[in-house]
């Protein structure tokens, strides 16, 4: 119970640094000094304390958004375990809701979006909306890959101890799964290739855009909210990645933070090295990780 | 007692349209008194079946009849009682909200008519969930039908609305001759008309293929599973909403219900039929959800909501037959649960939408999406419970619709395991992306028309019309609402009746599915938990945001990156907010668009509208029966049209024709 609360702290305070560590990676690479690696919590920090503006259009689901999608974002956070411990909430299908979570604050961010009115907005949730469609199915495919491999219907389980012995007779399945699911990662936190989240004034952007007019205190929950949600996607890489098991749940912890690192890491990676898709290719690559989960399904299933 | 309760609920509610009659000189009076009569009927009938569902075993009553081979028989069992809820509820909350949206005083003969039809078709679905008889059942089906018939033809002027009527009529007694010849069939297999006598046949007779093909075809036809949908959006625009919402919400389910009742007949039904009814419902759900994305009319893409939904309860009914194949009792209870669950949360929410979207019709007199926007600022209660029903469709927790899809879900992933040497038709766990897919695209398509009828800046005078519905309008919305919360935070309260339908369905003892029946209650006490603690973050949120804030909120124009004079028309419509879905599915759609094209150096007039009718009506069926009428036209031109020599000669040449056939066939 212990390690689970010390969990859901690490998940509640780390997400930020993740960022400021992608932020640096891809600063090093380009050459460039970069942020502090602190700076997303200093952004926080000033966004929270500062008034927020709000446009003549907007009613209250424009206000609803921010506190919604960061609400749903946090207890998604209680379904997944981090460590060795289990999760704080852990129960057969836990999967469903943990993704069906992340829905329901992608959808009251896109009614959000769509509430001031604007072409630009409503072009972001239009796009939002219809690739989280597509990278959906892929979730749940590799999730599904998960539970046949390891024979678990909850999150705790299928990225548990049953993990090891399936990384030993089903490897390339979970191989792909991970690669899938990383993909999924990318797209769904709007990540490169899929999104670019520095640029803020592109007609090619996607999650940056829904929120432009947002300010103050709604921005800071936003942006944390989204901090939060790559750390999720990161731990359901990492968890999966890091399959064997550990008999000390204390280097079960530290590998999992090492592993985030890593994460971070390759984000910041892809980020330097690649461009932005264009977006008529991006519902091609998120069929194409279903399509590898799909395989890895057939796989197990032979 | 619990049945002399549904019994006078069916008469009362059959019955009630008759007050509006009989008073009619008080035009108000006489509809109160009506909708009174119906809600005090539907609330007998519910507290029966709330009787029936915790008496361990089913009332049932058998008395005889005059009419030949039929008995007035009925019983009330769980799948029954289960049912009973919906198909009283929902008309219950229609009559109500008639009585704002529909009012007698200013509609006159037409509203009295429509309370008429409206009360009979209550009582009639009723009495189909009740039915243990064919005949009775088959009696009630027809005067639901013909009741329904009615009341898509309240505004019988309209050609939309005849067009629709006649449609709706021609297919469902396309459905009721599949289903005299479900129930033949089955009478002369089992002896008997009687329920009771065809429970227990066996799966594996020369006949049950096609008993089973029947009932999917029939009750299909009714539910409306696609490829046989095609009555049901045009019926369900051209409606008035809250007809809308009994036929969307809780006519279909009567075809759910049958296809269930038959299903149950059988002892260990083949996987294949479950693998079917699967495959049928997953892409009734895909497809059904792509063309409420491609639709700009508010009712019709309600009603394609209703194919998608329907094909997630056929998902679920599949899974159940799979698990009866497969000698699984948790995958009977997982799936059996969710496609009951999911009967009864459509209802609710589609209900629910139905009516908030006929709070916007009546007050801005368009249904067309893209001449809405902005109604949250003129009707923010409204917005507020459409956007419950909006959220629930599309399976968001904390909702209702979230526990039901999740049962299916869970049935779905465990067909991916191996258990016991019986056959394991593993594609059923395909079900389980396929459920994400519908659910991504829906709530997509909720998004398009929350955001595009509630929100933003109003795009047309339409939407400048926009105000507050009475009260009688709200409340029974407020109830339908309150409903999924209620199944959406505490689901474990349901899961014991739930159980109770599957065991009696699937012919098992209840204790053989205890055990799975008690791990899903676990995880859904577990869910609550999840979903209070949902609760608790918003408001926590809420208070810390509005600490930090204070009174420190100025106001300014949306910013229009720069752009100084941005006007309503420049904002996504729901169309432009659906087109990156709507073109991957452009190979199920025939999409309709009429361009005129700006011409010349200073253009005066250009237009361009687009529609996606429906791919099985409008491009299969009717052009098919266009080309018959066509074809038998030529004939009838020949036989007619042609001298009297001719047809004299036809008819010697028929003669000589059957005076051969006669003498060949001995």
């Amino acid at each position: 119970m212990l390690l689970s609360a010390i969990q859901l702290l690490l998940f509640l305070s780390l997400p930020p640094f993740l960022l400021g560590v992608i932020n640096r990676v891809k600063a090093r690479v380009a050459g460039r000094t970069g942020q502090p690696l602190l700076q997303p919590y200093f952004d926080l920090w000033r966004l929270l304390h500062k008034g927020a503006v709000y446009s003549t259009t907007t009613t209250w689901v424009f206000r609803a958004g921010p506190v919604v999608g960061l609400a749903a974002v946090a207890t998604a956070g209680l379904l997944l375990s981090f460590g060795g411990a289990p999760a704080m909430l852990s129960f057969s299908g836990d999967f469903v809701l943990f993704a069906y979570l992340l829905g329901l604050a992608r959808f009251f961010t896109a009614l959000a979006a769509l509430d001031t009115g604007s072409a630009f907005e409503g072009m972001g949730a239009a796009r939002e909306v219809s690739f989280a469609s597509l990278a959906e199915p892929a979730l749940f495919l590799c999730l599904v890959v998960l539970a046949r491999a390891t024979g678990a219907l909850s999150l705790s389980q299928m990225l548990g101890e049953g993990l090891g012995s399936a990384w030993s007779t089903s490897g390339p399945a979970l191989l792909l799964t991970a690669l899938a699911l990383f993909v999924v990662a990318l797209a769904e936190n709007a990540r490169i290739p899929v999104d670019d989240p520095n640029t803020h004034l592109e007609l090619t952007m996607i999650h940056e855009v829904m929120v432009l007019d947002h300010s103050g205190p709604d921005f800071a929950f936003i942006l944390y909210g989204a901090a939060l949600k790559l750390f999720l996607f990161g731990a359901l890489v990492v968890r999966l990645a890091l399959g064997f098991h550990f008999d000390s749940p204390w280097a079960a912890l530290l590998a999992f933070l090492g592993g985030m690192l890593v994460f971070a890491v390759v984000v910041g990676t892809v980020e330097s090295v690649m461009a932005r898709l264009r977006l008529s290719r991006v519902p091609q690559m998120l069929v194409g990780a279903s399509v590898l989960s799909v395989f890895a399904l057939v796989l197990l299933l032979r | 007692m619990s049945l002399a309760l549904a019994i006078a609920a069916v008469l009362l509610t059959a019955s009630s349209g008759a007050l509006s009659v009989a008073f009619r000189r008080q035009p108000d009076r006489a509809q109160r008194l009506a909708a009174g009569a119906l809600v005090l009927g539907a609330l007998l009938g519910m507290a029966g079946a709330g009787m029936a569902l915790a008496s361990p075993v089913p009332p049932s009553l058998d008395v005889g009849w005059q009419a030949p081979f039929a008995r007035f028989a009925v019983r009330l069992d769980a799948l029954s009682a289960l049912f009973l809820f919906p198909v009283l509820g929902v008309p219950a909350a229609g009559a109500v909200y008639g009585l704002g949206y529909f009012p007698q005083a200013r509609h006159g003969a037409r509203a009295v008519r429509l309370q008429i039809w409206f009360g009979l078709v209550t009582g009639s679905m009723a009495l189909v969930c009740m039915a243990a008889n064919a005949i009775l059942f088959l009696l009630a089906w027809e005067v639901m039908a013909l009741a329904a018939f009615l009341l898509v033809l309240t505004d019988h002027e309209e050609p939309e609305a005849q067009r629709a009527a006649f449609v709706y009529l021609a297919s469902a007694h396309v459905g009721n001759l599949a289903l005299f010849a479900l129930f033949v069939l089955l009478a002369r297999e089992a002896g008997s008309w009687d329920f009771a006598r065809m429970a227990g046949l066996a799966a594996t007779t020369p006949a049950a293929p096609w008993l089973f093909g029947l009932a999917l075809g029939g009750f299909g036809l009714k539910a409306g599973l696609m490829p046989l949908h095609f009555w049901l959006p045009g019926a369900h625009a051209a409606a008035p909403s809250h007809v809308s919402a009994l036929m969307s919400g809780v006519l279909l389910k009567t075809g759910v219900y049958g296809l269930l009742r038959v299903t149950g007949f059988f002892e260990a039904p083949p996987a294949s039929w479950g693998m079917a009814l699967f495959t049928v419902g997953a892409v009734s759900g895909v497809l059904g959800v792509a063309f409420a994305l491609a639709q700009h009319d508010l009712k019709r893409l309600l009603a394609y909501h209703s194919v998608e939904n329907v094909g997630i309860i056929a998902m679920g009914a599949g899974l159940a037959l799979l698990g009866r194949a497969r000698g699984d009792g948790a995958l009977v209870l997982l799936g059996l649960s969710g496609a009951v669950l999911h009967t009864v949360n459509h209802a609710t929410f589609k209900a629910l939408l139905f009516l908030g979207a006929g709070a916007v019709v009546h007050a801005t007199q368009t249904r067309d999406l893209d001449h809405l926007g902005g109604l949250a600022r003129a009707m923010p209660r409204t917005a507020a419970l459409f956007l419950v029903g909006a959220a629930a469709i599309s399976g968001l927790p904390p909702l209702n619709g979230f526990v039901s899809e999740w049962l299916v879900a869970l049935a779905s992933v465990r067909t991916a395991f191996d258990l016991g040497a019986l056959p394991h038709p593993h594609a059923a766990a395909l079900g389980v992306p396929v459920l994400a897919l519908i659910g991504g695209l829906a709530a997509a398509c909720f998004a398009k028309v929350v955001g595009a009828v509630f929100l933003g800046n109003g795009r047309s005078p339409h939407a400048a019309l926009g105000h507050e519905p009475p009260p009688s309008m709200l409340a029974p919305m407020a109830a339908l609402a309150a409903v999924c919360f209620a199944i959406g935070l505490l689901p474990a309260l349901v899961i014991p009746s739930l159980t109770r339908a599957a065991a009696q369905w699937a012919r098992l003892p209840e204790a053989a599915l205890a055990a799975p029946a008690a791990e899903a209650a676990r995880s859904a006490a577990r869910l609550s938990a999840v979903a209070a603690v949902l609760l608790l973050l918003v408001a926590v949120l809420v208070l810390w945001r509005r600490r930090s804030l204070g009174a420190r909120q100025p106001a300014a124009e949306t910013w229009g990156c720069g752009f100084t004079a941005p006007t309503p028309r420049m904002q996504y419509t729901g169309s432009s907010l659906a087109e990156a879905l709507v073109i991957r599915f452009g190979w199920v759609f025939f999409p309709r668009a009429r361009v005129i094209p700006p011409a010349g150096l200073f253009p005066r007039r250009a237009a361009f509208s687009s529609s996606v009718p429906d791919t099985v009506l409008d491009v299969g069926i009717l052009p098919a029966l266009g080309s018959l009428a066509r074809l038998a036209g030529f004939s009838r031109a020949a036989l007619v049209g042609g001298r009297v020599q001719f047809q004299a000669l036809l008819l010697l040449c028929g003669l000589i024709g059957l005076l051969a056939w006669l003498y060949a066939s001995g």
